[in-house]
């Protein structure tokens, strides 16, 4: 594991989680995450990336397989993976009835840093993230943006070397979410910190992640830059609409000359284009030749939800759902 | 204490005490209702002392005993509910991923039942004496009430602790609190303990602990200085706290499960 043990990334090998009367949770992953790097885990709800993540930050003991953070076993060297590391796990845990300043001042104490920096470290992160106008106020006033850019300033209060976030940007408006991005991409491009970020939205692996691993059923189905990813797939999807209804299902017999169907929407039909987009000219003279007026054809360049799909045969937009539905219930993560 | 321990137990009472003071609905019951209970009770059973060996003529300077261990019941409830809540919004496990000592977070959680006792204490004696109960002790026994009134809250609430540790949840620690209450209602509460002549009521007030904890504030109040009957009071009071912070952290140890 050399590089990784001594420049601080993030190694799991087999990595397994089981839960009394319940699934295998993480399922005997491989990971390995490079110093300064943005990893986004990517899976529908229940996945098992929450539980990884807890793993990994030594909140909960692998049933089995090994892990490395910062090079300390998560295992046996728990103390000092957590001196490494910063976590802002799922749902902001923080105190309603503190202000934000005040719960810097408890988190910088707790770690450790003296009286006289913990308030220059809560001042400097507050600022940084952008709640110094709003740093005496309880936090039970704040809305979700600011109590996850409060979460994230916590998780930094002690200069860790690895970021954890999990779901960071779940329930946010699209203004909170851009801004939590930039920061993180500044943490990682500017301060050298490696961020291993789980998520559930397609755009936010997208955006953020140098590599993305896709996670479905406790197991990594997929692993790659988010442009390598695509590539595997390579295929763009073309979407017709007829413009008369009557055509439709004709429609789906021209194209199915052109590649497999990849589901449909409600009034049109979409393949997978085999061939790649040059065929896009041949879709189109096919569909004139069998006399079928065209209202709309759009073509589509694959995207992770498609890798998705390739992988598990399932989108996954809902499929977290499909998941709880199925699942049996598992014992809470720190359950007595 | 090491620097450290001492600076993380400060660090965690501050917000305990902040909480507490943050939380009217936390302080105005454990006020409210045993003041309540006392002028009831005060009123309604003051022709008790016409009893033989009833120990004072004024019930009000007997009944004042009792707020000081029913409010300190309420301490339960809080200390408990805190940290149930800690533990389900995940606050719990921000702590855990900090250096945080077991015993630091217990001991800071219960700084907010010091300052919860303290004020109960304070507020009961001020009104009982305000009303016209007697304090046989004198102005050094107010402090020794006082003292003790704390000892038994954060002695209670180091069983809230173990409840929300071992269950979880805030519903759970509430529940326990009806509980806490029949100790209360079946101990010398009404009575003294030799006036209690149903035999299974008189057995079952005498294993009470609760018991010896209103008579050690009664002591203080009607007699003044019982030595053997206040060092039992504190006794029990240091025996709930050793054995609640015993299954405390037994239970923390089992609820933070961090390598």
């Amino acid at each position: 594991m050399g590089e990784v043990e001594r420049s601080g990334g993030i190694e799991a090998e087999a990595l397994v989680r089981e839960f009394k009367n319940g699934p295998r949770a993480v399922d005997g992953i491989d990971l390995e995450v490079a110093p300064g790097e943005i990893y986004g885990f990517l899976g529908p709800n229940g996945a098992g990336k929450s539980t990884t993540v807890l793993m990994l930050t030594t909140l909960l003991p692998p049933t089995s397989g090994s892990a490395h953070v910062a090079g300390f076993d998560v295992v046996s060297e728990g103390p000092r993976v957590r001196a490494a590391i910063g976590a802002a796990l799922q749902e902001a845990a923080l105190d309603p009835l503190l202000s934000g300043r005040e719960h810097m001042r408890l988190q910088t104490a707790l770690h450790g840093l003296g009286k006289a920096e913990r308030q220059r470290r809560g001042d400097e992160l507050l600022e940084r993230v952008g709640l110094a106008y709003a740093a005496d106020r309880k936090v039970g006033g704040y809305s979700g943006g600011m109590k996850r850019r409060l979460d994230l300033a916590l998780a930094l209060a002690h200069r860790p070397r690895i970021l954890f976030l999990d779901e960071p940007t779940t329930g946010l408006d699209i203004q909170s979410r851009t801004a939590l991005w930039e920061e993180v991409s500044r943490l990682a491009a500017e301060d050298g910190v490696t961020v291993f970020l789980t998520t559930q939205y397609l755009e936010e692996a997208d955006a953020l992640a140098d590599r993305v691993g896709i996670i479905d059923h406790g197991h990594i189905v997929a692993e790659g830059t988010p442009a390598e990813l695509k590539a595997e797939i390579g295929r763009p999807t073309v979407e017709a609409v007829p413009r008369e209804e009557a055509d439709r299902e004709r429609m789906a017999t021209v194209l199915a000359h052109f590649g497999e169907r990849a589901g449909s929407t409600p009034r049109g039909v979409a393949v997978r284009l085999a061939g790649g987009e040059s065929r896009l000219a041949e879709v189109v003279r096919a569909l004139d030749a069998e006399g079928i007026a065209i209202e709309h054809l759009q073509l589509h360049a694959p995207s992770l939800d498609d890798v998705f799909l390739a992988k598990t045969g399932r989108s996954l937009e809902g499929a977290g759902d499909e998941e709880e539905a199925e699942a049996p219930a598992a014992e809470p993560i720190t359950s007595a | 204490m090491s620097g450290t321990l001492r600076d993380q137990v400060g660090q965690l009472a501050r917000r305990s005490v902040l909480r507490t003071l943050r939380q009217p609905a936390q302080i105005v019951p454990a006020l409210v209702f045993p003041l309540f209970l006392l002028a009831v009770n005060a009123g309604g059973l003051k022709d008790a002392t016409n009893l033989p060996g009833f120990p004072t003529d004024s019930y009000l300077t007997f009944a004042l005993a009792v707020p000081f261990v029913q409010g300190a019941l309420f301490s339960v409830m809080n200390s408990g509910t805190d940290l149930a809540r800690d533990i389900e919004t995940g606050f719990l496990n921000r702590l855990a991923l900090t250096p945080l000592r077991g015993a630091a977070l217990l001991s800071g959680l219960l700084a907010g039942s010091v300052v919860l006792g303290l004020v109960q204490a304070i507020a009961y004696l001020v009104v009982g004496l305000a009303a016209g109960a007697e304090l046989a002790a004198g102005p050094a026994g107010a402090i020794v009430i006082v003292a003790l009134s704390v000892s038994v809250t954060v002695a209670f609430g180091t069983i809230g602790l173990f409840a929300a540790l071992r269950f979880g949840s805030g519903e759970a620690v509430q529940g326990l609190f009806p509980v806490f209450f029949v100790f209360l209602f079946l101990s010398a509460m009404a009575l003294p303990l030799d006036l209690l002549t149903i035999d299974w009521f008189h057995a079952i007030a005498s294993v009470n602990p609760v018991t010896y904890l209103l008579q050690a504030f009664r002591s203080l109040l009607i007699d003044g200085w019982n030595l053997g009957e206040l060092a039992l009071g504190f006794a029990i009071a240091l025996a709930i706290l050793a054995i609640g912070m015993f299954a405390a952290t037994s239970a923390l140890k089992t609820r933070l499960v961090r390598t």
